[in-house]
């Protein structure tokens, strides 16, 4: 039982990260934008924060954790936006291919990333680990209901932003069914055309959701650093790892956002199996990490199968737009 | 001028690189009229239009609504000002609903009220005599019903001035007749309608008055009582032309094709033909006649090898030297090569036969690339051929090395179907040759068609058009959901009989 729960918890933080990824995408490709940047939106979202985080806490005196968590938020959002900006930017003004521009945002975030994240070793004194602990700790804290015994264990010991990934994801899909908005921005990702020609501007929404969404998807990275690994950086590549899970995950729950939430503790559930799973040794262990490819594989075979047009992508993704092309 | 003006354009021009769409247009569309635009191909009538609505914004010249100047430079200003248009190629999101994509765009409360929509969309259609289900995908439903939703979003954006880019081209003619009357009804509720057509029959039958492009100028306006057909033809094409097609008499009749028993289901397992019988003979042209949809397309298809016919279907071909072929279970390529030449042209024109990226020699190259004999494709044989369709069907074009996509539709269709009459086949199917083409050019392909017809070959041609089929055809197979309702001879059927026919097997019903 208790290693049931150990799997499950495992599984909704491992979960968290990857949902924020997958929330901010859908939003981006219901756009019609097919930002395979998405880990290293991530990575510029995690190092952000964490770079946030570790000026405020060497340079104040006393540092509080709320103001830690308010500095690297902001931070975070701020540099994933900015991601998400230089390829709305590059995509739709200056309509460069998605998804060379993605992959190069990706090798880009990524090397931004670990570069800092070095940096920040030397500045704090170049041994060991650096750690923001006061930040991390704000991002960690849980409240009295998680001491209800195995269902505050497996409900309510996790850090805000657990929650808030599960918010965001049922928003971004109550927006797309229920608003107008909603309704204008798939059109949008649909066929860009039919949006403009009915008085939708297809520029402004696409930016938005672009921007909006890489800023969810930093939030993906920043939990990595703040919670998952308790603030502190490693350049070993995990956020990458993550950030095409993440990827995977938006097929995974057909472009719905609602569905991605259990689709991502699904995936967390798969992913951290092999620890529960006795007998397994080295090379078995390393197929097991594979099961969430494969279940989304297995996916993508069943909706191609089955044709029905709701859960194919949005019609236009990858494409540019451009009034009077003919 | 006149105070009874919607709209007023004065001096528009607008050109694409090199092209002049519209030169010094001058045109004005007045209150409670339906308009016909008219024109051939590429003569500007929906860039004219586009510009109205948004789409493209006029290199220079004044454009006057109700008097007023404005300048339109999004859709979205267009239907602020209260004009709508319905595209040509719907502009619709195929996985919304009607409603939804009726309501697309529009301002309002945060949260969408689908019931709400839905009664507003029911009141917009029984003002104006539409039947839709505001709740129904659009990918389920007809062209028809498509166009109604493109109609009804127009209205509901309170459009008063609503232009239709050839709304008929996809539509039967009781559809049609269907939306002339709606067309009808919004005039005498007080709102313009301009509909872009070339059909000289659907001008004289709905329009109060018509407004002629050539070659992007104004030619001038007639009210429609005023005028003739073959008044219009002359304003259009700048000379007077003969409407009537040429057919002179088959002779040395021989057998090429003989379908016996065809079946083909589709891949949903559908029958899409079922026991169909018929013979094509060399040196006569055999029209096919039916609703959209009823296995024009799948009929020839499977002569030409791209579908799979069923067990006990027998297509036998005989070539020139008199020996017989069956041609089920042969490759397309076998098949063209004992001389069978297919041109489909599809409702989007693109979609089959040619690469819209390519440029004209390169698509005749994809025709003819497989007869090479080396490594290399050789490219002088299908240069030769593009010249040659393009100065004998004069097809518009700024060069061999244009992409066909740049083209306009008529001169699209002109490359796909001289290409395939280049090959010299012994027969040849084409479907919608002149789906959208104006009279000039239309005129140039039936000629074409028979010129082939008197070389000996087969022509088996699939229209829309009841009165060109009545006039081109030696022979007219009518198909009725997919089975034979019979073969009448050219010379003597009526429209109402081929009509009866296509929609009721056999036209028993006259009986």
């Amino acid at each position: 039982m208790t290693q049931i729960i150990a799997l499950f918890s495992a599984a909704i933080v491992f979960g968290t990260v990857i949902l924020f990824g997958a929330t901010g995408e859908i939003l981006t490709e219901k756009s019609g934008n097919l930002n395979l940047g998405v880990p290293g939106i991530m990575y510029l979202g995690g190092i952000a924060g964490l770079v946030g985080a570790f000026f405020y806490e060497s340079s104040a005196a006393d540092p509080l954790p709320w103001v830690g968590v308010a500095v690297s938020l902001i931070c975070s959002l701020a540099a994933a936006m900015l991601g998400g900006l230089i390829y709305s930017f590059l995509t739709i003004t200056l309509r460069a291919n998605q998804n060379v521009t993605g992959l190069t945002l990706t090798i880009f975030g990524s090397g931004v990333a670990n570069f800092f994240g070095g940096s920040l070793q030397k500045l704090a004194g170049g041994v060991g680990q650096i750690s923001v602990a006061t930040t991390s700790s704000g991002y960690r804290e849980v409240t009295g209901l998680a001491d209800l015994g195995t269902v505050g264990n497996l409900l309510f010991s996790y850090g805000f932003l657990t929650y808030a990934a599960i918010v965001i994801a049922i928003a971004v899909s109550y927006f797309l069914k229920h608003t107008r908005s909603g309704l204008n921005l798939r059109a949008v990702g649909e066929n860009p055309a039919t949006a403009d020609a009915a008085g939708i501007n297809v520029t402004k929404n696409k930016y938005l959701a672009t921007c909006i969404g890489a800023g969810i998807s930093g939030l993906g990275g920043l939990y990595f650093v703040m919670d998952y690994t308790e603030g502190t950086w490693s350049n070993d590549g995990s956020i990458e790892r993550l950030g095409w899970l993440a990827v995977a995950l938006v097929i995974f729950a057909m472009w719905k956002s609602d569905k991605a939430i259990w689709g991502s503790y699904l995936f967390g559930v798969l992913f951290w199996m092999f620890l529960y799973l006795p007998g397994l040794t080295r090379a078995s262990l390393e197929l097991c990490k594979m099961l969430p490819y494969v279940v989304t594989i297995i996916v993508l075979i069943v909706v191609s199968m089955r044709k029905k047009r709701e859960n194919q992508p949005p019609a236009s993704l990858g494409l540019a737009y451009f009034r009077e092309e003919r | 001028m006149n105070t009874n003006c919607a709209v007023r354009m004065e001096n528009i021009n607008k050109t694409f690189g090199e092209v002049r769409a519209n030169d010094g247009v001058n045109m004005e569309i007045r209150h409670g009229e339906i308009l016909s635009l008219l024109g051939e191909n590429g003569s500007g009538k929906t860039t004219l239009m586009n510009m109205l609505a948004g789409i493209y914004f006029p290199d220079d010249g004044q454009i006057f609504v109700e008097g007023r100047e404005v300048f339109i430079r999004s859709p979205k200003d267009a239907i602020d000002l209260g004009i709508g248009m319905v595209h040509q190629h719907f502009k619709l999101v195929d996985v919304f609903t009607a409603a939804e994509n009726i309501v697309l765009g529009m301002p309002g409360k945060v949260q969408l009220d689908r019931k709400q929509l839905s009664a507003e969309i029911l009141e917009i259609s029984e003002k104006y005599g539409f039947d839709i289900d505001p709740d129904k995908k659009i990918y389920d439903m007809s062209v028809s019903e498509k166009q109604t939703v493109e109609i009804i979003k127009v209205l509901y954006r309170g459009a008063r001035i609503l232009i239709l880019d050839e709304p008929t081209a996809v539509l039967t003619p009781q559809e049609t007749e269907k939306l002339f009357s709606v067309m009808r009804s919004m005039k005498e509720d007080g709102k313009s309608v301009v509909i872009i057509t070339h059909k000289l029959h659907e001008v004289m039958a709905v329009s109060d008055r018509v407004a002629v492009l050539r070659k992007g100028e104004y030619i001038g306006d007639v009210a429609t009582s005023g005028t003739s057909p073959l008044q219009l033809t002359e304003m259009m094409v700048g000379k007077a032309v003969s409407l009537n097609i040429d057919r002179p008499e088959p002779k040395d009749r021989v057998e090429r094709i003989s379908v016996q028993n065809l079946s083909v289901r589709d891949v949903e397992g559908i029958r899409k033909l079922q026991d169909v019988s018929f013979t094509a003979y060399g040196g006569e042209i055999l029209g096919i006649a039916g609703i959209s949809g009823c296995g024009q397309k799948e009929l020839l298809e499977a002569i030409a090898g791209l579908q799979r016919a069923e067990h006990g279907s027998h297509i036998a071909y005989t070539d020139k030297n008199g020996e017989v072929h069956e041609l089920i279970g042969k490759t397309p390529l076998e098949i063209e090569k004992l001389g069978v030449a297919l041109s489909f042209v599809p409702e989007d024109r693109l979609g089959m036969g040619l690469v819209s990226d390519m440029d004209i020699t390169d698509n005749m190259l994809l025709r003819s690339y497989q007869r090479g004999r080396g490594f290399f494709a050789n490219r002088r044989y299908p240069r030769s051929v593009a010249s040659e369709v393009v100065s004998e069907l004069d097809v518009a074009t700024p060069g061999l090395n244009t992409p066909v996509r740049e083209l306009s539709g008529g001169n699209v269709q002109k490359v796909l179907v001289g290409r395939e009459i280049a090959l010299h086949p012994t027969v040849l199917m084409t479907a919608y040759a002149v789906r959208g083409l104006d009279i000039n050019t239309s005129y140039t392909i039936y000629n074409l068609l028979t010129e082939q017809k008197m070389k000996g070959v087969a022509v088996i041609y699939v229209g829309e058009d009841l009165d060109v089929l009545l006039e081109l055809c030696d022979r007219i197979l009518v198909l009725c959901g997919g089975q034979v309702s019979g073969i009448l001879d050219g010379r003597s059927a009526t429209k109402e009989g081929v009509g009866l026919m296509m929609t009721q097997l056999g036209g028993d019903i006259h009986e």
